[in-house]
C-alpha cells in the first residue's frame, strides 16, 4: 500500500499531515494490520497537551495493547468522536482516519520525522527482522 | 499412591522411551547440593477414612451446637441443598478459566448471569466476575477512583468494616493516596456529614462509605452522594452483607459499588473463600480491575459469551494493568447465582424481610430484659444492632457459651470509645427460642462467688 | 430380500470422530432470566417465629420500592439450567488439560467432602479461640507442612490468590527494605514471566526493568549482574521457568541479588517439579508464594478460588500481615492421641508422650536418617491463637484469616499423599513431561533445547510456514478432545505451545494427546485450512470477540429496555 507523500512518519507507526499549524494525526497501515480489529481507541481531550516522542494514548484490539506516540508537541484542538462508536474505520483506511489534531507549537519537529520513502524503508527491515 | 495413574512398570518403559536410565537423570539439572536426600517432614499417608476422621475430629473440637449472634462481615444463612449438588459437579467443580469460550460456555453463561444479577440487586449499569471478597474489593475500588479522577486522596467512613479498612491502609500506603477518617454521629450511628463535607475536597477521587454500616445502620446514601459529587469525587459503596439488597433500596447514587456476596449461599468457613464483586456506572467500565463476561455472536449467528474488556487485565496490560488480580472466586460466585436464582425475586424480598424481623425482635428482647442500651437507634438498621450493657461483655459472654450461645462481638477493640458495647446479628437462622435463652442469661444477675 | 443393516456404515469416520471423540448432542439453555415467570418459585422460608415487621416503617426512605429484576423459577428449572450448562464445559474430571503452568492437576474428592463438614464448614471467623480450635489446629498442620516444602521459616496463609501472594511478598521486600533504610525503586522481571508479576509490582510503587533471558531461555548472569544495583529491591523469579527449565545457576543469581542487599522473590506457580525433590528456602529464595489451586489439588472451578500462602525466611517474618498464629506454650499439654503410627523409638519423648507420633526421616532408597520433631496428626502443646501485637507487619492484605477452606483442601492432598506420595507425584509430573516432549520434538520446533522439567514449550515455526499458527492448533486440538495448551506464552518464545500434563495422567491419556498433536501436525501438512477453521466440533465456535470488546454487552437486559 502506498504512504501518502506528504505524509510524514514516525518509528511508532503514526503518521502527522500537517495544514497550516494544525497536525492531523493517525496509525499507518502497517500498525492497523499489526494489531488486527481495532476495539477500542483511547484518546486525550481536546485541550491536553502532547510531547514529541511520548505517549498521548492507546489503541486496542482483543489481545493486545498499543501506546501511540504524538510525533509532534503541541495542543489537541479536536478529537475524532466516530472512533468512540466506530473503531474499525482505522482498520477500513488507517491514512483517511485521524484520531487528534494537534496546533504545533514547535512545526520544525516535522521536519525531523521519516518521509514516506524512508518510513517503508523502515517497515521493511522490520518486516525482515 | 492413588492419585497417581501409572504402575511401576509404565514408568521404567516411559523412561526407556525417554532414554534416560532413571527418573533421577530427569532431575539432573537440579544442583546436586540442593537436592533433597530425606523425606518431607509431613505426616506419613494416610487413607481416605483416616483423612476423614482428622478432619471430623477437628469439627468435632470446633463444636458445632452453638446458637450464634455473630456477623460483622460474615453472615449465617440458610444454603439451599441445590447450590453444592449443582457446584460439585466435575464440569463446574474442576474447569479452568474460560479463556477458551467455546469449550467453557457453560461457565461463562453462568458468569453472565451472575453479573446481570449484581447489576440489578445493586442499581449499578455493569457488574464483574468477581474479586476474593469485599476487603480487596473495596480497596481495589478506592484504586479505580483515583484512575478514574486522577485524584490521589481517599475519604474513608470510620463506620467501615474495621478490617477492611485495614485493607485499604496497606494497598494505599504504596500508592501515593492519603485516606483520612470520618467519624460517626453517636447517636445514629452513620457517618458525620459535617464532618464529611470539610473532610472532602477537589483532591478527593473517592468517598467510601459501608451500607447498611459495621454497627448494622443504613447510610444516608443521597447526602453522602451529594458532598462527594459537589467536589468531583466519586462515592464508593461497600456491602458487606448482601442480602440486605432485598429490602433495602440499591445505593443508586453511587459511582462505584463494592460488594462481599458471602451471604448469597457461600459457607462461613472461617472466613474464606468468600466473593468479592465490584460494579459501577457504565462510564467507567474500562477502569474495572476483574474480569467480564461479554455476551457475542459465533460464525453461524448462535448467541455466546466470552470474556472480554480482557486488555484491562494483568495478562495484556502487565505493569499498566487495572489490577494484578488473575484467580478470582469464580465457583464461590456460581454459588451466589444459584443462590439467587432460586430465592429469586420474590425469595430475595422475603428473606430480607425475615431478617429484618428477626433482628428487630432480638434487639427488644435483649435490650429490654437485660437492662441493656440499643445504641444508634436514630437512624434505620438491617439486621445487626449494638447493645451497651452494665456488665462488662467479658463476664456476660463467659456465661452465654456456658449455655451454648456465642454472643455479639465486642466492639472496643476497634472502637476503644464505645464502652461495653457489642455487635449482634441475628439472621433468620436464629430462632425465638435461641433470642429468648440468651435475652435470659443475658439478664442474669452478676456470677454468684 | 431382506434387509440387511450393514453397522459399518452406520458411523463414517470423519473429521467428527478423532481418537477419544464423538459428537453427542447436548441441550440448549436459555439465561435464567429468559425462563422467568411471575409466581414460580423455588424457595421456601419456614413461617416466622417472631413478629413479622412492617419494612417501610422500620427503613423509612431506606426502604426498596422496586425489587432487582432477579428470575422466578422453580427448582427443577434450576437444577436443569445449571446441569445443562456444565454439560458445555470441559472439565479435569473429562480429560487432560495440558495448560503450562497452571498445573491441571486431578482435584480429589474427598477435599470437598471434609472441607463440608459442619464444624468447619460452619466456622464464623470471629468465633472465640476457645471454639476454634479445631480449624486453628488445621491451619497450623498445613503451616509447617509447607514450611518443610518451602524450606523457609515463616508463613502467612492470608493471600487469596497467587497474585494476592506475590503482592504479599513484595510488601515484605519493601518493608524489610524501609527497615534498612532504603525502599528501592525497581524490581527485576525476566521477560518470560508470567503478567500478574510487573502488575504486582507496579501496585507495591516499584517501577519494572526487563530482564532478557539467555539463549537457554534462563537468566543472563551479566545482565542481572549489571542490572542489580542498589535501588534494586528483588528480582521475580518463576523456577522452574515458564520454559520449565530449572535455573541451574540459582546460586550464582541469589549471590548477585543478596551481595547488592536485593532480596530473591520465588513465584512458586511450578512448584509442582519441586516438591520433594529440592526446596526454594535451600537455594537462595528469601520469599515466595504458592499456589494451592496449582500444586495442592485445590479445584479450578471456572476461574477460582484459588489461594496463595506466602513462605519467608525469618528475617522478614517480623513484616508478615497480621494476625499470625501462634501456640502458647502454657495451657494443659498432653498427649495426642495415640494413632497406628509407625513406632520409631522406644523412648518416650521429654513430655512424657508415647513416641508414636514421631514419623521417620527417610531416605529416597529407603534408609533412615533420623526422626522428626514430633509433628502428626496431633500435636501437643497450648492452645492457638491471633497475635495481633505485631509492630512491624505490613498490615492486613484481607479480611479475616484466608481462603480457609482451600487450606483443608491442600492439606488433605497433603495427608493423602505423605512424603513419598508427594515426592512421586513430582517425579510423574517431571516423567510425563518429558515423555510429551521426546514424543513430540520430531514434529513440533524445540526453540530450547535445556532439559524441560514439569512443561515443555514448543514453538509453531515449523506449522507457520504453512500458515498455521499456535493457536489454530490449539482450536482444532479441541476436535481431539483435549483442553488447549497455553499459546503464546511465554512471549520470549514466538508462537508458543506451552504444555504441562501434570502428575495425573495416565500413560493412556499421554498417548492420545500425543497421537493427537501428531496428527494435527500432519494436517498442518496436508490440509491446513481444516486447522486453520477449527474447532469444528463445538457448540459455538469462532466466537466474534471484535464485536465483544466493540460493544461490551455485559448484563442481560429486558426486552422493554
Amino acid at each position: 500500500m502506498p504512504y501518502p507523500t506528504d505524509y510524514r512518519y514516525t518509528r511508532e507507526h503514526e503518521w502527522i499531515s500537517v495544514d497550516g499549524a494544525i497536525g492531523s494525526i493517525g496509525i499507518t497501515d502497517y500498525a492497523q494490520n499489526s494489531l488486527g480489529d481495532i476495539v477500542y481507541v483511547d484518546a486525550p481531550k481536546v485541550g491536553d497537551s502532547v510531547t514529541a516522542n511520548a505517549a498521548f494514548g492507546s489503541v486496542e484490539s482483543v489481545k493486545a495493547v498499543s501506546d501511540l506516540f504524538s510525533p509532534v508537541s503541541g495542543k489537541v484542538t479536536a478529537v475524532n468522536e466516530e472512533l468512540k462508536t466506530a473503531p474499525d474505520k482505522i482498520n477500513e483506511n488507517a491514512h483517511a482516519t485521524w484520531i487528534i489534531k494537534v496546533e504545533l507549537s514547535n512545526p520544525a519537529e516535522v521536519s525531523t520525522l521519516l518521509d514516506a520513502a524512508a518510513y517503508e524503508a523502515f517497515i521493511a527491515e522490520e518486516t525482515k527482522s | 499412591m492413588r492419585y497417581l495413574p501409572k504402575s511401576d512398570e509404565e514408568r521404567r518403559q516411559m523412561l526407556a522411551e525417554i532414554g534416560a536410565k532413571s527418573i533421577d537423570d530427569l532431575f539432573s539439572s537440579i544442583p546436586a547440593e540442593y537436592r533433597l536426600d530425606r523425606d518431607l517432614i509431613v505426616p506419613r499417608q494416610q487413607a481416605e477414612s483416616e483423612i476423614v476422621e482428622y478432619f471430623r475430629a477437628a469439627g468435632q473440637k470446633n463444636a458445632t451446637d452453638y446458637a450464634s449472634f455473630l456477623g460483622a462481615g460474615a453472615y449465617r444463612h440458610y444454603r439451599p441443598v441445590v447450590i453444592d449438588a449443582l457446584v460439585q459437579r466435575g464440569e463446574f467443580l474442576t474447569s479452568y478459566t474460560p479463556y477458551q469460550a467455546e469449550i467453557t460456555q457453560g461457565t461463562l453463561q453462568a458468569i453472565f448471569e451472575f453479573q446481570t444479577m449484581i447489576a440489578e440487586l445493586t442499581g449499578m449499569d455493569v457488574a464483574n466476575a468477581s474479586m476474593y471478597d469485599g476487603s480487596t474489593g473495596a480497596a481495589e475500588a478506592v484504586m479505580m477512583a483515583v484512575r478514574v479522577t486522577g485524584r490521589s486522596k481517599a475519604v474513608v467512613a470510620a463506620t467501615v468494616h474495621p478490617e477492611y479498612r485495614e485493607v485499604i491502609a496497606t494497598y494505599a500506603k504504596h500508592q501515593g493516596l492519603p485516606t483520612s477518617l470520618v467519624g460517626y454521629d453517636t447517636e445514629t450511628g452513620r457517618i458525620d456529614l459535617k464532618a464529611l463535607d470539610v473532610a472532602v475536597t477537589e483532591e478527593t477521587a473517592a468517598v467510601l462509605i459501608q451500607s447498611p454500616n459495621f454497627f448494622g445502620v443504613i447510610e444516608d446514601i443521597p447526602a453522602i452522594a451529594q458532598i462527594a459529587h459537589a467536589k468531583g469525587a466519586l462515592l464508593i459503596v461497600s456491602i458487606s452483607e448482601a442480602v440486605s439488597l432485598g429490602i433495602v433500596r440499591p445505593p443508586v447514587e453511587a459511582d462505584i459499588v463494592s460488594m462481599e456476596a458471602q451471604s448469597f449461599g457461600v459457607a462461613l468457613s472461617y472466613g474464606g473463600p468468600f466473593c468479592g464483586v465490584i460494579a459501577a456506572k457504565e462510564q467507567f467500565l474500562r477502569q474495572m480491575p476483574g474480569r467480564l463476561a461479554g455476551q457475542t455472536v459465533d460464525g453461524a449467528g448462535n448467541r455466546g459469551f466470552v470474556l472480554t474488556l480482557a486488555t484491562r487485565e494483568q495478562h495484556i496490560r502487565r505493569e499498566k494493568a487495572t489490577s494484578n488480580i488473575c484467580t478470582n472466586q469464580a465457583l464461590v460466585a456460581l454459588m451466589a447465582t444459584i443462590f439467587l436464582a432460586v430465592y429469586g425475586k420474590e425469595g430475595i424480598r422475603e428473606l430480607a424481610e425475615h431478617n429484618l424481623a428477626k433482628a428487630d425482635y432480638a434487639a427488644k428482647a435483649l435490650a429490654v430484659q437485660s437492662g441493656a442500651k440499643l445504641r444508634f437507634k436514630g437512624a434505620p438498621r438491617f439486621h445487626e444492632f449494638v447493645l451497651q450493657t452494665e456488665e462488662a461483655p467479658a463476664v456476660w459472654s463467659g456465661r452465654l457459651l456456658e449455655n451454648k450461645i456465642v454472643g455479639g462481638i465486642e466492639l472496643n477493640r476497634w472502637y476503644p470509645e464505645l464502652h461495653n458495647c457489642t455487635l449482634w446479628c441475628a439472621t433468620e437462622v436464629v430462632t425465638r427460642e435461641q433470642i429468648d435463652t440468651a435475652a435470659k442469661v443475658l439478664a442474669a444477675q452478676p456470677v454468684e462467688a | 430380500m431382506t434387509k440387511t443393516t450393514d453397522h459399518s456404515e452406520a458411523r463414517p469416520a470423519g473429521p467428527h470422530t478423532l481418537g477419544k471423540v464423538r459428537p453427542h448432542p447436548s441441550q440448549n439453555e436459555a439465561l435464567l432470566f429468559e425462563k422467568s415467570s411471575p409466581g414460580k418459585r423455588a424457595y421456601k422460608l419456614p413461617p416466622l417465629d417472631v413478629p413479622a415487621v412492617d419494612s417501610a416503617t422500620l427503613l423509612g426512605a431506606a426502604v426498596r420500592k422496586t425489587p432487582g429484576l432477579l428470575p422466578e423459577l422453580s427448582e427443577i428449572e434450576i437444577i436443569r439450567h445449571f446441569t445443562r450448562l456444565s454439560t458445555w464445559n470441559y472439565a479435569i474430571d473429562l480429560g487432560m488439560y495440558p495448560l503450562g503452568s497452571c498445573t491441571m492437576k486431578y482435584n480429589p474428592r474427598v477435599n470437598e467432602f471434609v472441607a463440608r463438614i459442619e464444624g468447619l464448614a460452619e466456622a464464623h471467623p470471629y468465633r472465640p479461640e476457645t471454639l476454634s480450635q479445631g480449624i486453628l489446629e488445621i491451619f497450623d498442620l498445613l503451616q509447617r507442612c509447607l514450611l518443610d516444602i518451602t524450606g523457609m521459616d515463616a508463613i502467612t496463609l492470608q493471600p487469596a490468590a497467587g497474585a494476592h501472594g506475590e503482592f504479599t511478598g513484595i510488601l515484605l521486600t519493601r518493608a524489610w527494605h524501609e527497615s534498612q533504610g532504603n525502599a528501592r525503586k525497581k524490581i527485576l522481571i525476566p521477560d518470560s514471566a508470567h503478567g500478574t508479576n510487573p502488575a504486582t509490582a507496579a501496585i507495591v510503587g516499584y517501577a519494572v526493568e526487563n530482564l532478557k533471558s539467555n539463549s537457554d531461555g534462563g537468566i543472563d548472569l551479566e545482565a542481572l549482574a549489571r542490572q542489580v544495583d542498589n535501588e534494586t529491591a528483588a528480582l521475580m523469579l518463576t523456577n522452574p521457568s515458564t520454559l520449565g527449565v530449572f535455573e541451574s545457576q540459582i546460586h550464582k543469581i541469589a549471590d548477585i541479588l543478596h551481595t547488592k542487599g536485593a532480596l530473591l522473590y520465588m513465584d512458586g506457580a511450578n512448584m509442582n517439579a519441586l516438591v520433594g525433590k529440592v526446596r526454594p528456602g535451600d537455594f537462595g529464595v528469601d520469599v515466595m508464594h504458592l499456589n494451592l489451586h496449582k500444586t495442592f489439588s485445590t479445584p479450578h472451578g471456572g476461574g477460582g478460588p484459588g489461594s496463595g500462602p506466602v513462605a519467608c525466611k525469618a528475617f522478614l517474618e517480623p513484616f508478615l500481615p497480621t494476625p499470625v498464629l501462634v501456640r502458647s506454650q502454657d495451657g494443659p499439654k498432653g498427649c495426642p492421641d495415640a494413632g497406628d503410627w509407625e513406632d520409631t523409638n522406644a523412648e518416650p519423648t521429654a513430655d512424657g508422650c508415647p513416641p508414636l507420633f514421631r514419623a521417620p526421616i527417610l531416605k529416597p532408597d529407603g534408609e533412615r536418617v533420623g526422626d522428626t520433631e514430633p509433628l502428626s496428626l496431633h500435636p501437643f502443646g497450648g492452645p492457638l491463637h491471633w497475635n495481633y501485637d505485631r509492630p512491624q507487619s505490613v498490615g492486613r492484605v484481607r479480611a479475616f484469616y484466608g481462603n480457609t477452606g482451600m487450606f483443608i483442601r491442600a492439606l488433605a492432598y497433603t495427608l493423602a499423599n505423605g512424603p513419598d506420595g508427594l515426592r512421586q507425584t513430582t517425579e510423574d509430573a517431571v516423567l510425563n513431561a518429558n515423555y510429551i516432549r521426546k514424543k513430540l520434538e520430531d514434529v513440533y520446533e524445540l526453540p530450547y533445547k535445556t532439559a524441560s522439567m514439569h512443561e515443555v514449550v514448543f514453538s509453531d515455526k515449523r506449522q507457520a510456514a504453512r500458515g498455521v499458527k499456535t493457536g489454530d492448533i490449539a482450536k482444532r486440538l479441541i476436535d481431539y478432545g483435549f483442553h488447549p495448551y497455553t499459546v503464546s506464552f511465554p512471549l520470549i518464545v514466538h508462537g508458543a505451545l506451552m504444555i504441562e500434563p501434570t502428575e495425573s495422567e495416565s500413560r493412556e491419556e499421554l498417548d492420545l494427546f500425543i497421537a493427537a498433536m501428531r496428527s494435527i501436525a500432519r494436517e498442518v501438512e496436508e490440509n491446513p485450512e481444516l486447522v486453520k477453521t477449527a474447532p469444528h466440533s463445538t457448540r459455538v465456535s469462532r466466537l466474534d470477540e471484535v464485536q465483544a470488546a466493540r460493544k461490551p454487552i455485559l448484563r442481560w437486559r429486558p426486552a422493554s429496555e
